[in-house]
């Protein structure tokens, strides 16, 4: 039964993972552009979700109808003011610009909040759990996150298919020279496509933050994660992204399941040894 | 004097350092077909793509509708009433022939062009609609970039080599097509390397050669030998 539990706790983690993914999904999908700084701006989301919560003495559950539209909008300016003077058919300097965002992030929160380890309280919802059968407790906040992560994926794969936004942001994908002279405004799609990015990175960031402690210092490895679940995924498939993310949490609880101190190490093996054995993930996108 | 649609005076147009169009004069009436001809490399594409701000230029006038357009990004052009069929097709692969059809309506300008009516043009594109783009034939995409453009309902339309690796007997369609469709007060410029083909369905011609307008004039005014000579520069 302790397997059992473990792949589900596993599974559930898997959620979180892949709602750290979704949005770097996204802006590559769209614009090739990885974007170094995801990480630490899923714990810039966390810091202004803390603020939030602190002055306004809420639930972070509600911190996101505050958050989540700053992030958007932050990630709008971003996007318009820095990334889009870096766009070209050179990957690169996106790359180190959005690597100088990363570091001066980190500096920045820093500055702004120490070093100390901080945490969204969440009262009762850390602790509520069902009982399954056979003995097994599921937690209701990693259920939680794995149903938002569900409904992020599921609307983001709704927006993207059966809208005229979606249809723009996988044509500028497609080509974008060719996009433009559909009438579309590359940048500004851009931007909203960075919007739509760290508004998800903002619930991802919440959650983060009621479920662990977090510091300034902690972004590039939530980067490492989502970058994981991307690829074990596929490049560009958003399912795939959460099906990646479900393989990477249940590789590191079962790993912590067997020590504790190989529950990051093991998510790492099982990468690598996707990776080696196929290496376009599990749903790449074809064209 | 003639109303002009679309005037340009001294067009140049630069990629990084290299300058593909020298000085290019052109003009266009409401209504005619004009035929871009060249050999490769003469600057007929780059043109065009000139034209709808996708090439960087210079110029002391590029002027569509009584409006500047010289420097304006291209989903402005677009909004304007220019619309372009590109070289090579260039359907979005991840969008399905009917996706192709409605981004090509982005810029929602009114006028008659809708699915229906391509639709009623096109039925193979009905036919297909659910398909990826890249699911058609060579033949079939060209129509559903031809289509794709038209639903941008264009006072203008650029059309880039659109006989290019097609079988004779679909070209004729194609331009069959084009021929009703100019009926319907559209302005067209082609840019074509079948010289025959151009010359049977333009107004007026220009030849490039070297990026530069080097013989121009109506097919009928024009002798085989004048523009052999210009084509090829012997």
């Amino acid at each position: 039964m302790d397997l059992a539990a473990a792949l589900l706790d596993g599974v559930l983690l898997g959620g979180l993972y892949a709602l750290f993914a979704a949005g770097l999904s996204l802006i590559f999908g769209v614009m090739r552009l990885v974007n170094i700084a995801h990480g630490d701006l899923i714990l810039l989301s966390a810091f202004v979700a803390l603020t939030v919560t602190s002055c306004f003495s809420i639930h972070p559950l509600f911190s996101l109808f505050l958050v989540v539209p700053l992030m958007a909008v932050l990630g709008y300016a971003l996007q318009r003011a820095v990334f889009n003077r870096t766009l070209g058919n050179d990957i690169l300097p996106p790359l180190l610009v959005s690597f100088g965002l990363s570091v001066f992030l980190q500096n920045a929160l820093l500055q702004i909040f120490r070093a100390d380890s901080q945490r969204l309280h969440a009262g009762p919802l850390e602790t509520w759990h069902l009982d399954l059968p056979f003995g097994i407790t599921m937690g209701a906040l990693p259920f939680l996150m794995f149903i938002v992560a569900v409904l992020v994926i599921g609307g983001l794969q709704l927006l993207l298919y059966r809208t005229g936004l979606g249809r723009a942001l996988r044509s500028v994908s497609d080509d974008g020279e060719i996009a433009q002279v559909m009438g579309i405004n590359n940048a500004h799609l851009y931007g909203v496509a960075m919007a739509i990015s760290l508004a998800i990175v903002s619930v991802a960031g919440v959650f983060l933050g009621i479920r662990a402690n977090f510091d300034p210092s902690i972004g590039p490895t939530r980067l490492i994660f989502a970058f994981e679940a991307i690829i074990i995924g596929g490049l560009g498939d958003l399912w795939g992204t959460l099906v990646g993310g479900v393989i990477l949490g249940v590789a590191q609880t079962l790993g912590a399941r067997i020590n504790p101190g190989y529950q990051i190490l093991a998510g790492h093996l099982v990468f690598l040894a996707i990776l080696t054995v196929r290496p376009q993930g599990f749903f790449p996108r074809t064209r | 004097m003639p109303f002009k649609l679309l005037e340009t005076r001294g067009l140049a147009a630069f990629y990084g350092d290299f300058q593909a169009l020298f000085g290019v004069d052109f003009q266009i009436e409401p209504g005619e077909t004009i035929a871009v001809i060249g050999s490769n490399g003469a600057g007929k594409s780059t043109f065009l793509k000139s034209l709808v701000g996708l090439v960087r230029t210079k110029a002391e006038t590029v002027s569509f509708d009584g409006q500047a357009i010289w420097g304006k990004p291209a989903y402005r052009i677009i909004a304007q009433g220019i619309s372009l069929v590109p070289e090579g097709r260039r359907l979005f692969p991840s969008l399905t022939v009917e996706e192709n059809l409605s981004i090509g309506a982005y810029s929602r300008r009114k006028g008659p062009w809708n699915l229906d009516a391509l639709y009623t043009v096109f039925p193979v594109l009905k036919e297909k609609r659910k398909l990826p783009g890249t699911a058609l034939s060579g033949g079939q995409q060209q129509m559903a970039a031809l289509g794709r453009a038209l639903m941008a309902n264009p006072k203008l339309l650029l059309c880039d080599e659109i006989s290019l690796g097609l079988a004779p007997i679909v070209i004729r369609e194609i331009y069959e097509q084009l021929e009703k469709i100019t009926s319907n007060e559209t302005t067209v410029i082609l840019v074509e390397q079948d010289v025959k083909q151009a010359m049977a369905v333009a107004d007026r011609v220009y030849c490039f050669r070297e990026g530069r307008v080097v013989l121009e004039g109506r097919p009928s005014d024009l002798g085989r030998e004048q523009i052999t000579k210009a084509y090829f520069g012997v």
